[in-house]
């Protein structure tokens, strides 16, 4: 075998396995797939989206989870959003380069790669014990800390991207700061913002861990704040876990609806993203 | 920065009371509330993490004090007699983290590298969105899969093979001894490596997005191939880019909570064998805190996130300062 044929097989060879690895990757992702459609498919059924969750033995549906789920995640984004928006304008039209920018963003990293268990004892010992008891506010509380870095982190490359020429030419026309960032910048960044918000919200929608010390569960239908309420993540963990088959059934289609919003959720917006975002 | 110092800062004492009747001077005040509103957020967040921090620390302060450093070496957990170490959950979480590491980065780094270099124009976008979807499913859906579906399938067919060919090797046999039960120590570490592969490839491809076409072209000018372009040019040029991404990684490999509960077995003992149950930082605090009982056994919980906290903060400042460094010289 010359040397030239060696390096190519080598080559070959090595390519190969990068394509091998692409698909060992892939086909856990379809596998997932397969196995939610298989055992969740079958039991996704109207009764499903109507019905509370039942005791074990008696029909039911996730009725209650599916609200649950939704307040919960739409507080954590209500209280976090605004927030990560504005300190992420900081971080951007503000701070800079700066000695206490520099500090900010590191800390946002931090809250970003904390454990999620972490966060749930935490607002656990804040807001739980202090009150004496679970609450729907408690586990929004504890999925905004979830958003936050999402949103701080988006925010600021998003603004980032804007350029400067555009607010030296806002601010030439006379227009005070807050005017050029509220009025230039964040509408140029708008659908990136955006975006940042939807992929916040596909991750905490999915959140178990948080929620198992916050917001638990509850078997009724539920609306109230300061009460326990039922979600999504926490029944399919319960009912997975459980003996009785018609609960690791209503668990599986649980699954289902839960995955297959986050994958849409997350695809929209990527394509809108890559569709909006301007590039100047 | 270039606005503020374009504008002439005027007098406070001036401003006051006038900003309904100027709007020059209201847009003074509104400029102050808009910078203090967007400083209060950043402060709120630094704010966050500290209270996070000082309260953990605060209430595993009983368990510390009480156990003193042997709490991190004992592998006691016992409720009844209320003697905690955590031990147990620390080897669990960097021996499954150490597992997922071990698989995940050569995955990572093939699939990195199918992206980058191998796959043709038209791929590589779906190929990239589907890898970064394996990150947006969540991880309680990753520990159904893994209990349900991947364990029985692992006792059946990967585990028997493992015992058969790996069991008798010397010092290494010792990791694969035991019944095949499907759940254990060693799944959970599989699983973990699979999810942790959407996080290290997306650094890994964006750092070798960064490496210079001239350097890129040079190389294959000279006649190489592709992979001696990424051997010799492109993991050169991105390796400590790569290193970071590898930390995100593992970072996220330690903190992991729901998918490891359903399939670690959670058994509070250190067991030389992969394929027995075992516990980590996490999944005892999922399955415990909220039925723990006691001053003493909520506090050894505290100290047990005090303690994964402390160590993902220290992965996370690696990383954080790899990345860094090739930030600066992009």
């Amino acid at each position: 075998m010359t040397l030239y044929q060696r390096r190519r097989l080598t080559n070959l060879f090595a390519l190969s396995l990068s394509v091998a690895a692409t698909g060992l990757a892939l086909s856990f992702l379809l596998w997932i797939l397969w196995t939610l459609i298989v055992n969740g498919l079958p039991y996704l059924e109207l009764h499903t989206f109507t019905a509370n969750t039942p005791p074990p033995g008696a029909r039911g549906g996730l009725a209650n989870a599916i609200v649950g789920s939704l307040i919960l995640t739409a507080g954590g984004v209500l209280i976090g959003a605004p927030l990560g928006i504005l300190a992420g304008t900081y971080l951007s039209e503000f701070g800079r380069n700066s000695r206490l920018a520099a500090l900010v963003r590191f800390v946002n990293d931090v809250l970003l790669s904390a454990p999620s268990i972490v966060i749930g004892v935490f607002v656990y010992e804040i807001l739980v014990r202090r009150a004496g008891h679970f609450s729907a506010y408690a586990g929004s509380v504890a999925l905004a800390l979830i958003v936050i870095p999402i949103v701080v982190r988006t925010s600021e490359d998003m603004l980032r991207l804007v350029s400067d020429t555009m607010r030296e030419a806002a601010a030439a026309l006379g227009a005070p700061q807050w005017k050029v960032t509220t009025h230039i910048v964040y509408r140029a960044a708008r659908p990136g913002i955006l975006t940042g918000i939807l992929l916040a919200i596909a991750r905490v929608s999915g959140e178990t861990a948080p929620l198992l010390f916050t917001a638990l569960n509850n078997q009724f239908w539920s609306t109230r704040l300061d009460q326990p309420i039922a979600n999504l993540p926490v029944v399919i963990f319960q009912f997975a876990m459980s003996p009785y088959d018609d609960w690791q059934h209503l668990a599986w289609a649980g699954a289902l609806i839960i995955t297959f919003s986050i994958l849409i959720l997350n695809i929209v917006a990527r394509s809108f993203l890559r569709a909006r975002v301007p590039r100047y | 920065m270039l606005i503020s110092s374009a504008r002439v800062d005027p007098d406070p004492s001036q401003t006051e009371g006038l900003t309904t009747t100027s709007p020059g001077k209201g847009d003074v005040v509104r400029d102050r509330l808009f910078r203090g509103a967007t400083l209060c957020s950043s402060a709120a967040v630094f704010t966050l993490v500290l209270a996070i921090i000082v309260s953990l620390a605060v209430g595993a302060s009983l368990a510390l004090q009480k156990f003193g450093l042997g709490f991190v070496g004992s592998t006691q957990w016992n409720p009844v007699t209320e003697t905690f170490g955590a031990a147990a959950p620390i080897y669990g979480t960097l021996v499954t983290a150490l597992i997922a590491m071990l698989l995940g980065i050569p995955l990572s780094f093939g699939v990195a590298l199918f992206i980058t270099e191998v796959a043709p124009v038209w791929l590589k976008r779906p190929i990239g969105t589907a890898v970064e979807l394996l990150a947006a499913v969540p991880s309680i859906i990753y520990g159904m899969w893994g209990l349900f579906v991947f364990a029985p399938w692992f006792a059946d067919h990967l585990q028997p093979w493992m015992q058969a060919y790996l069991g008798p090797l010397p010092y290494v046999g010792a990791l694969f001894q035991g019944p095949p039960m499907g759940i254990g120590m060693l799944s959970a570490g599989l699983i973990l490596a699979v999810m942790v592969i959407p996080f290290i490839t997306a650094v890994m491809r964006d750092v070798f997005a960064t490496v210079p076409t001239e350097l890129r072209e040079s190389a294959y000018g000279l006649g190489a191939t592709t992979w001696e372009v990424v051997r010799h040019v492109i993991v050169p040029y991105t390796r400590v880019g790569a290193l970071g991404g590898i930390m995100l990684g593992l970072g996220r490999a330690l903190g992991e909570t729901m998918a490891v509960t359903f399939v670690i077995g959670n058994a509070q003992r250190i067991s030389t064998s992969l394929f027995m149950p075992g516990n980590t930082i996490s999944s005892a605090l999922a399955n415990e805190f909220n039925e723990a009982v006691g001053d003493t056994y909520t506090s050894s919980l505290l100290a047990l996130g005090l303690i994964l906290f402390t160590i993902t903060f220290i992965v996370l400042a690696g990383a954080r300062l790899l990345l860094g460094r090739i930030g600066g010289r992009v």
